[in-house]
């Protein structure tokens, strides 16, 4: 058993798929005390990097985002803070290029593209998988086509053996930062294809954290300058309550989802010469349901059905009476409906039809605002093929905008005209011999990033004529595992991928104008990537039952801007150059050593040097940062109830860093965590 | 222990070997030389580089008459224990008694400085603060941050903050329109370009249109001239009249040029040409401009001169060797009384670093230099 529990992280690669059984979400999964299990039967033709069970668990992770730094080729950009903004950016194609999905349906934010992952707690999170691309299994809706780069973010899903029925887990946690976060979950067996999960949380935290900033003499190396301070107005309150039904059919499964969020927080702002302290205050309140639904029609006909309502509202306040005054409100709603049909032509082909239609809106309190509507309607058809040595998937993805608004400023009462777009992705691995676990694995895809409606039609700044973004990906990889039971380095794997990708028509925004900081959103950019990633994993089996468990990511990229520019001088300084806040070199380490109950984990993460700005000169430069991170755990059972206590210290080295300039990090941290499980 | 162990230390020590982190040194100019030593009536000329919002970028550059050589960002090398340095966005620069004053909008300061050696003597605290201008030993500076009213819109009026440089204390403050942002005092009386540039937003008719007179003996409000939507700068010509630039609506009310009579106290004429910076040299009034096309997506730059005395447009290009179809955003101007160069930048995209450039009288580029981002106010440093 124990055993087995160490190869929870090295499996994760090989993601479970289920060629002819709808049940793709619990056939081939054995669970183990609340740890899923893959079983490692495919694959991927896609390269893709997953996280789960005690990985993930004992990673020092105040919220999804802090989990994704340790993926490969994956930056965050982190504002700070529990509450602060934290966005993702996958091979630097740029955020709005990630495509995040939430227990299999995309979360949506039709008003700036960007999904903030510092909202999503690890409390209730079990896996996290991210894809460059898209997801191998062809069998998903057309939405799932429709990113650069996705991440798939797994809920706890109740899972019950014969004796029990009920399970039911609190847990607590405290630290830096005043931190109170207390969390619930309760599951019931309700019938015996019927099982209820409801989780909720409360986060509670002032924020508050001493930052330093220094500087010294370049010739004597002399303090010039050393300033402490204490991070203000970085508090959050937030609550959150899902609650999911699961639900088992005659050769199919269901299931339901509500998910509710409210949180109030201060922006804590940059710091800059003589404000050490701002005021914004921001609210979001987001509910979303969804539903899915997988069955087997016929022999070799398997239809699944999505849908999904969204509800987001979110206020913004500058209540700093030395600036403007700002009380804006802006309210989504998104309604989503996507049908998949997959039909097995033979053996080895499969052929999937998807039909998606989503409609979104956007209010605001904003003068002159003009309350978009978009309906976009999707169809994907992909087809996966397998012949011995070689698998094949292609897709074709048909995207069709139509918007319309209601009214707005006098310029731009006019919707942006529709767009129709037809992007391919075509996926290949070759695994050449027969007996090692080695694999050659190629893709291309092309698609786009639609504007948002912030980029088309926020008042002022917003231009109609914008064009999507486009990114062109070109991927060459490999993937080696080798198993050798009884020895002590029992399994190691690698994998690896060189890329280069384009982004095309980016979306920047340009001086509009003269004065006051006026810009407008023009299609000007061009950007392209030369990356490598690499990822290995290695366990080791040491006598009495000692597991260790060491997983290495590394990242080189070159991002460079070569957007042209008016000016030729000023061309020359942009050119050419490494395109804002990526770094040449990132890399993470994450070791875990379990003996019997107790658990310590070591993760290191490293971002290098990198600019401010595509030019590149010493003063947009900003220093590689690196922290290392502990965690201890000790798991006892006292009667029928489970404990676990954990205790983890962040930044162990207490440096002062910085993700984003002006933004300071906190320095040395720290959590601890109880857990009560029956 | 297997080989693999050792591959796993040679990663280790990969990583620690390149993540090589030092202290953060202070920031130290660097110098470009540009151009030959010249005996002009001025020993040189600081440029404010304003830095986009937020950055915290905003930098002094210096130009040397007596060694031709340009210095950039100089603040952090002359005071290297300011700490998080100059500050946030430099809206105004200027030279009064042997002191150089940076308003610093974003950083809620006044940065006063020795004008010989720029090294800081203090700093006058005002929210929100936009432009200074001085008279008999005080400053007078204008800023966005007044008192508010909510009845039953939030509503904020900015006022003109008195300094008395020699303590560098607020000792009163004017209440005036709206967002006030250029000032010029002539004949006993403070001029203020109100804007209105918070209000206006959504509805062209909310900003501000005149420029409110103070009496520079009371220190107090005593009327308004009625101009146009949206004022920005302002400033008298040699006989004490008055020429105001305003931004328009950036919709169909375009950027314009008015002028007002001083005897009258009223606009009298408007000249047929967008205004969105100016400087004027003797009669003449060097004028660029930028508007937004929504025909054609694109900046429309236009540049002229206007003489003051006949309100004639002389000049519709005083670029003259095509240099004005590469510069993407004019941002500041200034000619030199001597030898009549023309100092015009280039903001570029914002957010990264912009050009100086210096054309000879007959438009002919002399030399250009990379700024810091956004160069935007350059103040002559006359002979000591």
């Amino acid at each position: 058993m124990i055993t087995f529990l160490a190869f929870i992280g090295t499996h994760s690669y090989g993601q479970k798929t289920n060629r002819d059984s709808t049940l793709v979400d619990s056939a081939g999964v054995r669970t183990l005390r609340g740890v899923t299990i893959s079983t490692i039967a495919y694959k991927e033709v896609i390269p893709s990097q997953k996280l789960t069970g005690e990985q993930l668990k004992s990673l020092n992770s105040f919220s999804v985002a802090d989990a994704i730094r340790y993926f490969a080729g994956v930056q965050v950009k982190d504002y700070g803070g529990i509450g602060g903004l934290k966005t993702v950016d996958m091979r630097s194609m740029g955020t709005n290029h990630m495509g995040v999905f939430y227990d299999g349906i995309q979360l949506g934010n039709a008003q700036n593209g960007q999904i903030d992952l510092g909202k999503f707690s690890m409390d209730n999170i079990e896996s996290i998988a991210v894809y460059n691309g898209q997801k191998s299994d062809i069998f998903q809706p057309a939405k799932d086509y429709g990113s650069s780069g996705t991440i798939y973010l797994r809920s706890r899903k109740p899972v019950f053996d014969s004796a029990t029925t009920t399970h039911l887990k609190g847990v607590f946690k405290t630290g830096s930062f005043d931190l109170i976060n207390p969390s619930l979950l309760w599951e019931q067996k309700l019938a015996d294809n019927l099982n209820l999960s409801l989780s909720s949380e409360w986060i509670n935290s002032s924020g508050r954290y001493p930052f330093r900033y220094k500087r010294v003499y370049h010739n004597t190396g002399a303090t010039a300058w050393d300033t402490t301070a204490i991070r203000q107005n970085g508090d959050i309150n937030a609550w959150r309550v899902e609650s999911g039904l699961y639900g088992r059919l005659n050769r199919g499964i269901w299931n339901l989802k509500t998910y509710f969020y409210d949180s109030e927080r201060g922006i804590p702002g940059a710091i800059v010469n003589n404000v050490w302290k701002r005021s914004q205050r921001q609210w979001d309140r987001n509910f979303f349901v969804q539903g899915s639904l997988q069955q087997n029609v016929a022999k070799g006909y398997d239809i699944q059905v999505n849908a999904k309502y969204a509800n987001d509202y979110m206020r913004y306040l500058n209540p700093d009476t030395t600036l403007m005054y700002i009380d804006n409100n802006f309210h989504q709603q998104e309604w989503y409906a996507s049908i998949a049909n997959k039909y097995s032509v033979s053996k080895h082909i499969d052929i999937n039809l998807s039909t998606d239609f989503q409609y979104n809106t956007l209010d605001a309190s904003l003068d002159g605002f003009a309350f978009p509507k978009r309906l976009t309607s999707l169809v994907a058809l992909a087809t996966a093929a397998e012949f011995g040595k070689v698998k094949m998937q292609g897709s074709v993805l048909g995207t069709f905008v139509n918007e319309k608004i209601n009214r707005g400023n006098s310029d731009t009462a006019v919707a942006a005209p529709s767009k129709n777009e037809i992007t391919p992705a075509f996926f290949i691995s070759y695994k050449p011999f027969a007996r090692a676990d080695f694999n050659l694995r190629a893709f291309y895809k092309n698609i786009f990033r639609m504007p948002t409606f912030n980029d088309l039609y926020y008042t002022d700044i917003g231009n109609i004529s914008l064009q999507p973004e486009f990114t062109h990906q070109y991927n060459l990889g490999f993937a080696y595992r080798k198993t050798r039971q009884g020895s002590l380095l029992s399994e190691w794997q690698l994998q690896s991928d060189f890329y280069y990708n384009q982004v095309t028509n980016k979306i920047v925004a340009v001086p509009k104008g003269s004065g006051m900081y006026r810009w407008m959103m023009m299609n000007i950019g061009e950007v392209e990537i030369r990356g490598v990633d690499v990822v290995g994993d290695l366990a080791f089996t040491f006598p009495k039952d000692i597991l260790l468990n060491i997983r290495a990511a590394y990242t080189h990229q070159t991002a460079q801007d070569f957007t042209t520019r008016k000016n030729p001088e000023l061309q020359k300084v942009t050119y050419g150059g490494q395109i804002p806040y990526i770094p040449w070199h990132s890399g993470s380490l994450i070791a875990g050593i379990q003996y019997n109950t107790w658990r310590l984990n070591y993760s290191f993460i490293y971002v290098g040097a990198r600019y401010q700005n595509s030019a590149n000169i010493p003063e947009n430069y900003e220093q590689p940062w690196y922290t290392s991170d502990l965690s201890a755990s000790k798991n006892f059972q006292l009667k029928r109830c489970r404990f676990r206590v954990a205790g983890e210290l962040n930044n162990l080295l207490n440096q002062d860093y910085e993700v984003v300039v002006n933004y300071p990090m906190p320095k040395r941290n720290y959590k601890i965590i109880l857990s009560v499980e029956l | 222990m297997s080989r693999h162990s050792y591959y796993i230390a040679a990663l280790l020590l990969l990583l620690a070997a390149s993540s090589c982190r030092k202290d953060v040194q202070v920031f130290i100019n660097e110098d470009t030389s540009l151009d030959t030593a010249a005996n002009n009536g001025f020993a040189g000329f600081y440029l404010l580089n304003e830095g986009n919002m937020g950055s915290n970028k905003s930098t002094l550059d210096y130009f040397d008459y007596t060694t031709g050589k340009y210095q950039r960002n100089i603040y952090a090398a002359i005071n290297p224990n300011v700490p998080k340095e100059l500050g946030d966005v430099g809206n105004d620069l200027a030279i009064y008694g042997g002191r150089l004053y940076a308003v610093i909008n974003a950083s809620n300061k006044v940065e006063v400085m020795d004008a010989r050696t720029a090294k800081r003597i203090g700093q006058i605290d005002i929210p929100n603060c936009r432009y200074i201008k001085f008279d008999q030993g005080y400053a007078y500076v204008t800023s966005y941050a007044g008192p508010i009213q909510v009845n039953p819109n939030y509503t904020q009026k900015g006022f003109v903050a008195k300094i008395d440089t020699a303590t560098l204390q607020e000792v009163d403050r004017c209440i005036v329109g709206f967002q006030p942002d250029g000032l010029e005092i002539a004949n006993g009386k403070i001029y203020v370009a109100n804007s209105g540039g918070y209000m206006g937003a959504g509805s062209s008719d909310k900003y501000e249109r005149s420029v409110s007179v103070i009496n520079l003996a009371t220190f107090r409000e005593e009327s308004r001239i009625d101009v146009a939507y949206n004022l920005h700068h302002i400033l008298a010509d040699k006989r004490g009249d008055l020429w105001v630039t305003s931004r328009g609506d950036y919709k169909q009310l375009p950027s314009r040029l008015y002028f007002i009579d001083k005897t009258q106290q009223k606009v009298t004429d408007t000249i047929p040409v967008a205004a969105g910076n100016y400087h004027l040299d003797g009669d003449s009034l060097y004028i660029y401009s930028t508007e937004w096309s929504y025909v054609t997506y694109s900046n429309v730059i236009t540049y002229a001169i206007v003489n003051t005395r006949t309100h004639a447009v002389v000049s519709r290009a005083f670029i003259t060797d095509g240099m004005d179809k590469e510069i993407e955003i004019p941002y500041g101007i200034v000619v030199h009384p001597v030898t009549k160069d023309i100092y015009v930048t280039d903001a570029g995209n914002y957010v990264s670093p912009g050009m100086l450039y210096c054309f000879s009288k007959d438009g002919k580029k002399k030399w250009s230099v990379r700024t810091g981002d956004i160069p935007a106010h350059i103040v002559l440093l006359p002979k000591s």
